[in-house]
């Protein structure tokens, strides 16, 4: 009985493990199960007494009674106390779930990018102002990741990953959730619960993943038909490794960059010069 | 049986014609219980072609990466299941038996306005029959929620979106029309004495739903039309590259969407209140708290909307009102839930078929409650929105609070609709195999939704039990659509050998009862003084006192009627 009852709830409760935030969600989720649990056997229970208890009978008498002011006043506040108490729990869990902590001193070194291009009314930074800023783009029917980076002052030549994010543990991700074309939402469950990703709005979250691991989730917002295919993946490697994936990124891209560089020069020569606009 | 004494007219009559036959008769009808059986039907239908389009999803996702449908197929039918059963069942069922049973209730002799009724039902029948036709060419497929940018041109061209809109459109305007009628009605024609402490609960529900829907139907007609002019006359409402937002139609759409939700549950409290107290043999509890808490409900039902867009980018202290907002609207909820517990306590519980359905639906509807505050503390939110735990959710407060309690309705009012009782056998076994059916179906969904999938996917992995899980669920779908075909065969049987009813077989509390089954066309030759909330139980009172000795459960009703509260 001793484990019967928290592998029970297991199945009963979300994905977690991943990161403190799911953690805490989890924790909050199994709270508020505790006490609905109670109310449901309470409420159940109470009817189905009622329809054992009072069926008819020979000789039974209803009682007629119609109301009783009293009682009523009772179980009403009783009902709004009980939701006070879960939004208290709620609004005491809410500061680990929301704020970002700061990377762990394993961690991957990071700037401080807290400049005023981040800055931002909603997205919240650990308190040091060091994470690991990470651009998620939605579109149908694949997610794309940006990294920090940039080499040319328009923002371009960013590392970029399609499907699958690599990060680094022990350091705090901070994901910047955005789309190109319809509405997506990023949800890996492991990691946290999931944000819209809406045209012309940006959405924030965060992770922080203690050891290497793969964690998978999908795109959990209808998108169109492809909708079921759109998957995220999230692979969490030591600090050292993601370095030198992230070195690897870069070198591919500027390789295939210098390859469109060449493809589109002899296009330009088999087509006549000026003939490719933006190039 | 006491004889049948022809009433002497106290009123007179007005234009009792007679009884017309033919389809013709039909289609020109403004009877308004002709029209509330051709509502009745009408949906019916609907709740079953929703209902075939639920199994084919339930096939598909009966076995992992299962092919049966197209992932587009996919698409098409969960936007035609939604739409279906929000549109054209659950909303235009509720002013069906409304349209039936409520100027009864209150002693009418028909609506306020007889020939707008007969246009709100044909204007829905427009909108089914428009939403329908597209299934020939392209069906929608961005949702019963069309959220865009998924829902404009660029992303839906086909005109299937268009449908959805045109649905929108009509049926919106029919329960526009019928909200007005019926609260006309309410407000006006009562019999005398009927103050509104005297209000059958059935009838405060539908007051409530018909406010509801005049406040929420504009806002999803804009919506739509917003959503028309985007896809063909070149504004830009939605669209963010041209400084339109497409957050704006998430807000609209809930806006509309959420009051949408106890426009659907709200009668089907008010069909328990009228229910339970006529087989608990008890007067309901706390009469004037289930009023209040209609009230309170619907009221708050108008500040909770944003709980669909936790997930969306939307400033923290939306988040925080919301919630709280959303927390407090489970208090009345639960009070009448306690009220109706309250009703059965110390009653003499008869467990007929309308009994069975209505104490199955509480005890579903508390589980889609309970689910409820999970899904408004928004941090969980963040987690199991948007999965099938939120599916289980909206099955579970859909079936509890409607389909439950219209099937309910079916069984409690079918003798006075047809003069014929159903058979209790056959009810008994179609509540059986519907109530062990919806809990296997949307129990486990909570669990596939835990586990991480997503609603509104074609196809998953067989990762951890998801494949056994999904099983369960499209085996339960098969029970409900048993149980649901059982009552079918019941109602079509009935008709023929169901015995006679009489006008008041279940010795109830309201003033349809007083008429004869099924009513003529004028419902009442003399309209009673009402003295309280139950108006039979006074008249029956009457008549046990004025012809003392007889047997009071089944004199035959109109016997004196004309001196009865008098």
């Amino acid at each position: 009985m001793g484990h019967a009852l928290p592998s029970l709830l297991g199945f009963f409760t979300p994905l977690s493990g991943g990161s403190p935030n799911a953690n805490q969600i989890d924790s909050l989720y199994k709270i508020v199960l505790y006490i609905a649990l109670v109310i449901f056997v309470l409420v159940e229970g109470g009817l189905v007494y009622a329809l054992v208890k009072f069926r008819a009978r020979k000789g039974a008498v209803p009682a007629q009674i119609r109301g009783n002011t009293r009682l009523e006043i009772g179980w009403t506040v009783a009902a709004a106390v009980i939701l006070l108490v879960v939004a208290v729990i709620t609004f005491t869990k809410l500061a680990s779930i929301e704020d970002p902590p700061n990377s762990g001193p394993a961690g991957a070194a990071l700037a401080d990018e807290s400049g005023p291009l981040t800055a931002s009314l909603n997205r919240k930074l650990p308190p040091n102002g060091k994470a690991l800023n990470i651009t998620v783009i939605g579109r149908q029917f694949i997610w794309q990741y940006v990294y920090p980076g940039a080499n040319e002052p328009d923002g371009l030549g960013a590392p970029y990953s399609y499907e699958e994010m690599v990060v680094p543990t022990n350091t705090t991700v901070s994901l910047n959730i955005v789309s190109s074309d319809v509405v997506h939402a990023w949800w890996v469950p492991e990691l946290g619960g999931k944000f819209q990703a809406v045209p012309g709005y940006h959405n924030y979250t965060w992770f922080k993943i203690p050891k290497p691991g793969v964690f998978h989730g999908q795109c959990a917002f209808l998108c169109g038909r492809a909708h079921a295919r759109m998957i995220a993946t999230v692979r969490a490697v030591p600090p050292a490794q993601f370095e030198a994936w992230l070195t690897e990124r870069k070198l591919l891209i500027a390789k295939a960059n210098v390859q469109a560089q060449a493809a589109r020069a002899k296009l330009r020569i088999q087509t006549g010069a000026g003939q490719v606009e933006n190039p | 049986m006491a004889t049948y004494v022809a009433p002497v007219p106290q009123v007179a009559a007005h234009r009792v014609e007679r009884e017309e036959r033919g389809w013709t008769s039909w289609i020109t009808t403004t009877d308004h219980k002709r029209i509330g059986i051709m509502y009745m039907v009408t949906t019916f239908v609907f709740f079953c072609l929703g209902g075939v389009e639920a199994l084919l999803m339930r096939l598909q996702l009966g076995a992992p990466n299962n092919t049966l449908v197209t992932p587009t197929t996919y698409n098409q039918l969960f936007t035609m299941h939604g739409t279906t059963m929000i549109f054209l069942f659950v909303v235009p069922m509720m002013a069906g038996l409304a349209n039936y049973f409520m100027p009864l209730m209150i002693g009418a002799r028909d609506m306020a306005f007889p020939r707008l009724n007969a246009l709100s039902y044909w204007l829905l029948l427009a909108g089914g029959l428009v939403f329908y036709a597209s299934i020939f060419w392209n069906p929608p497929e961005a949702g019963w929620n069309s959220v865009v940018p998924l829902a404009s041109t660029q992303f839906s061209p086909s005109g299937g979106q268009d449908a959805w809109i045109y649905l929108i459109h009509l049926t919106g305007l029919s329960s526009l029309v019928g909200a007005i009628n019926f609260y006309a009605t309410i407000a006006n024609m009562r019999a005398p004495g009927m103050s509104w402490g005297r209000l059958p609960l059935f009838v405060w529900t539908i007051l409530t739903y018909s406010v509801l829907l005049i406040f929420a139907l504009p806002v999803i007609a804009a919506a739509v039309t917003m959503l028309l002019t985007d896809r063909h006359f070149g504004t830009h409402f939605f669209d963010p590259a041209n400084g339109g937002s497409a957050l704006l139609w998430q807000h609209l759409f809930w806006f509309f969407g959420h009051p949408e939700v106890y426009i659907m549950v709200l009668p089907g409290f008010g069909i328990i209140s009228e229910i339970l107290p006529v087989f608990a043999r008890k007067p309901i509890f706390g009469y004037k708290a289930i009023a209040a808490s209609t009230v309170a409900i619907a009221f708050l039902g108008f500040l909770v909307w944003a709980h669909h867009l936790f997930a969306a980018p939307v400033p923290e202290a939306i988040l925080i009102f919301v919630m709280i907002s959303s927390y407090t609207i489970a208090v009345p909820t639960g009070v009448k839930i306690l009220n109706w517990i309250a009703t059965l306590w110390r009653g003499a519980i008869e467990f007929r078929t309308p009994l069975l359905f209505c104490v199955g639906g509480i005890s579903i509807f508390l589980i889609g409650g309970i689910s409820g505050v999970f899904l408004a503390t928004f941090p969980i939110d963040w987690q199991v929105n948007e999965t099938y735990y939120v599916v289980a959710h909206l099955h579970f407060v859909l079936m509890g609070g409607a389909v439950m309690t219209i099937f309910a309705a079916i069984y409690y009012w079918f003798p006075k609709i047809t003069g014929r009782m159903l058979s209790e056998g056959i009810g008994r076994v179609s509540f059986g195999l519907m109530f062990v059916g919806i809990l296997t179906t949307f129990l486990i969904q909570h669990v596939i939704g835990l586990d991480g999938m997503p609603r509104r996917v074609y196809e998953y992995d067989n990762v951890g039990h998801l494949a056994l899980y999904n099983g369960i669920s499209t085996g339960g779908a098969f029970i409900i659509a048993l149980g649901v075909l059982t009552t079918i065969i019941n109602v079509v049987r009935s008709l023929k050998v169901g015995p006679i009813a009489g006008p008041d077989p279940w010795r109830a509390n309201t003033l349809e009862w007083f008429s004869a089954s099924p009513p003529p066309a004028n419902n009442f030759d003399v309209i009673p003084l009402v003295r309280s909330a139950e108006p039979m139980k006074d008249i029956r009172r009457e008549i046990a006192r004025r012809t003392s000795g007889e047997d009071v459960g089944a004199a035959t009703v109109p016997t004196g009627a004309t001196q009865v509260g008098v």
